[in-house]
């Protein structure tokens, strides 16, 4: 899955070049340049208002750049006429920052309308996808018939996203998919976006301020900073170079709590990995002290570094 | 891989019950693949066994379908399947939890009672809980009296200032047209007994005492109710209410307060103003049809109006705007949940507070008459 694997040698999925984007006299990104591989896992980071969530709106259409060209699966986003724009939007998810769930519909309808949209399938069908699209995001049956109000904040998340998964895309946007969130749930979803892109071979676009995120889940990391992507690396290779934003972004202290956890994680999933087939055991074993020493200060992630050895 | 067509091709052989597929288990061929297995599944008794070998892609669509099969079928068996396959089949199997699509509903019959049953429940709770926030709002007022910092006049002048002075324009407007076409349209039926200049106390009369105010405080309603209504409620829904509750201010004292104050220290000012472009409307049409010349029309005005219709149309206004600001604002205090609550309780708001106006309006009516004022 990452960058040195066979995937990386196709052509990439998402391909932004020179994108411009102005706001009045402010510009957000001025010759912006990307490309997100197939099969992997992207992390946008930056500052607030460094315009992450404009480049997510500019890629799916939603914002149109001032210049600049951005390709999809090979086809340019602007300019398209309205069908291919829906076999394009058929081929991604989106899931916005707060959910975006049409509060008029239950949840279980909610991810019933992409499919009432694009399919004719039968009414059992429809059903049952949406049953085991929203068992698969881990919202118990019971949520199917609720009304987004009546749900808390993570489970409206994980809502969105059985809406965002309703067609098999092979792209999937997230936006800050674990903000608001509590950190044992936050390290629930990262596990399961990890393995929902397993399973399903998507090709995730993922804006996250979360640093343990970063870390567990994503093959890469583009960061923008001075209204361009400045690098697009692993995490532990970002930490290493010279660029003022990044060293205070990775290596301050929550940065370098979260590359503790991280490191600690890594060497238990490996040993699970090797006992128990499937990256999913692997994920949910470090899932389970992920959160202790993200939440803990930085002193004290060290002295977890050797605490659960022992348990 | 080219764009082949949908190769579901389902194949029974004699021995076996084995049904091979081909070709892609997308969601986008799930419609066709789906009739064909049950038309496959249709022939066969008993366990089936499914060869998968040949399929170049599944998505969870697909891995469903499979699924389904092998589960409804007790002993079927699959062939053929890759790794990935197994692993997806594996995620949609941990999936398969069925789950309602929309909370249950019952029969018609009891459906439709429990819906009477839930409207009448609404209609006496919102006749109780807004009797309560007239309460409410009295007692704000009181204490508000007798504390140091006292009514929030601010708020209040903003609140005139928004609900008075920005109606103008469309209450004169709709005042001056309408006292044209009631002295027009009046004007054609008494000339059929010579009686034209008794328009002049056809649109005095009626403008003073009734219409004047009457349909300013429609206008009103229509513009401050669903204001007031939309505004706290979208505050409530942003939880500002609840920082107000917390910081230790009243939201009655804060938001309902100025608002009541403002609509009844304005519904009079505004209810003569739409008396006064009536008269002008009404004289106008009586000037330039009838050829009454203005100093002859208020002259007449003068004679055939009495004082009382004069007090008796001012002295409904504020009864008005406290019905048409109380309502407002307690329909906004009533949003709860999402967005679409909002748009319901402005609908509320006006509506009520329009027929709350029209009720008052014909008790002033026989009140008036009964005291000897006619």
């Amino acid at each position: 899955m990452g960058p040195t694997s066979p995937a990386a040698l196709l052509a990439p999925v998402i391909s932004v070049r020179g994108l411009v984007n102005r706001f009045g006299d402010q510009t957000v990104h001025d010759g912006l340049d990307l490309d997100v591989l197939p099969g992997e896992i992207l992390g946008v980071v930056g500052g607030s208002g460094s315009g992450k969530s404009v480049l997510m709106r500019s890629i799916i259409g939603l914002q149109v750049p001032a210049e600049g060209r951005i390709e999809v699966f090979g086809r340019e986003v602007s300019g398209i006429d309205a069908t291919e724009n829906k076999e394009l939007t058929r081929q991604w998810g989106i899931l916005f920052q707060g959910g975006a769930l049409f509060s008029g519909l239950t949840v279980a309808e909610n991810v019933l309308v992409p499919l009432r949209e694009y399919f004719n399938l039968s009414e059992g069908l429809m059903a049952e996808i949406a049953s085991y699209k929203i068992a698969m995001v881990g919202l118990p049956a019971e949520a199917g018939p609720k009304y987004p109000s009546e749900l808390s904040g993570g489970m409206k998340k994980r809502a969105a996203l059985a809406r965002s998964l309703a067609l098999d895309p092979k792209l999937l946007f997230l936006d800050e998919p674990t903000a608001g969130l509590d950190p044992i749930a936050a390290d629930g979803f990262d596990t399961l976006i990890r393995t929902l892109a397993e399973t399903m071979q998507l090709t995730v676009f993922l804006i996250t301020h979360d640093l343990d995120t970063l870390h567990a889940i994503c093959d890469r990391v583009a960061v923008i900073a001075d209204k361009k992507i400045i690098a697009v690396d692993t995490v532990s290779a970002l930490a290493k170079l010279d660029h003022p934003w990044m060293q205070e972004y990775f290596n301050g202290p929550r940065g370098r709590a979260a590359a503790a956890t991280a490191k600690q994680d890594g060497g238990r999933a490996a040993a699970a990995t090797a006992k128990q087939d499937g990256g999913r055991a692997a994920a949910a074993t470090a899932k389970q002290d992920g959160d202790r020493a993200a939440a803990a200060p930085p002193g004290l992630a060290k002295t977890h570094e050797t605490g659960p050895e022992s348990s | 891989m080219s764009a082949a067509p949908a190769t579901t091709s389902v194949t029974l052989t004699r021995e076996g019950n084995q049904i091979s597929l081909t070709g892609r288990l997308t969601i986008s061929r799930a419609e066709a693949l789906e009739q064909d297995l049950a038309a496959a599944l249709d022939a066969i008794e008993g366990p089936v066994t499914l060869d998968i070998l040949a399929v170049e892609r599944m998505d969870t669509v697909g891995a469903w379908l499979v699924h389904r099969l092998l589960r409804d079928r007790p002993g079927s068996t699959l062939e053929g399947a890759s790794a990935d396959a197994v692993r997806l089949l594996a995620e949609v199997k941990a999936a398969d939890v069925p789950c309602i699509m929309r909370p249950e509903s019952r029969p018609f019959f009891r459906r439709e009672l429990e819906r009477l049953g839930a409207y009448m429940f609404e209609f006496f709770n919102t006749i109780g809980a807004s009797l309560a926030f007239i309460g409410i709002t009295l007692i704000a007022a009181g204490r508000a009296l007798v504390s140091r910092r006292g009514f929030r006049w601010n708020s209040v002048f903003i609140q005139m200032e928004q609900t008075g002075v920005n109606a103008l324009g469309i209450i004169g407007l709709m005042s001056f047209l309408v006292g044209i076409v009631i002295a027009q349209q009046g004007a054609v039926q008494l000339r059929q007994f010579g009686a034209d200049v008794f328009v002049i106390n056809l649109v005095g009369r009626a403008t003073f005492r009734e219409l004047g105010i009457l349909l300013t405080a429609i206008m009103v309603a229509g513009r401050s109710a669903s204001a007031f209504a939309a505004q706290i409620g979208a505050m409530k829904l942003a939880e500002e209410v609840d920082a107000m509750r917390t910081i230790g201010l009243d939201p009655v004292e804060v938001l309902v307060l100025p608002r009541v104050i403002a609509l009844m220290l304005m519904m009079p000012l505004l209810a003569f103003f739409a008396s006064v472009l009536a008269v002008i409307g009404g004289g106008l049409f009586t000037w330039i049809s009838l050829d009454i010349p203005p100093a002859t029309f208020v002259q007449r005005i003068r004679e055939v109006v009495p004082m009382s219709d004069f007090w008796i149309g001012l002295s409904k206004a504020p009864a008005f705007g406290l019905v048409i600001a109380v309502i407002g604002c307690f329909q906004g205090f009533q949003v709860s949940g999402n967005a679409e609550s909002v748009g319901y309780r402005t609908t509320l708001a006006v509506v009520q507070s329009i027929f709350l106006v029209i009720v008052l309006d014909a008790f002033f009516a026989v009140f008036y008459t009964q005291l000897g004022f006619d």
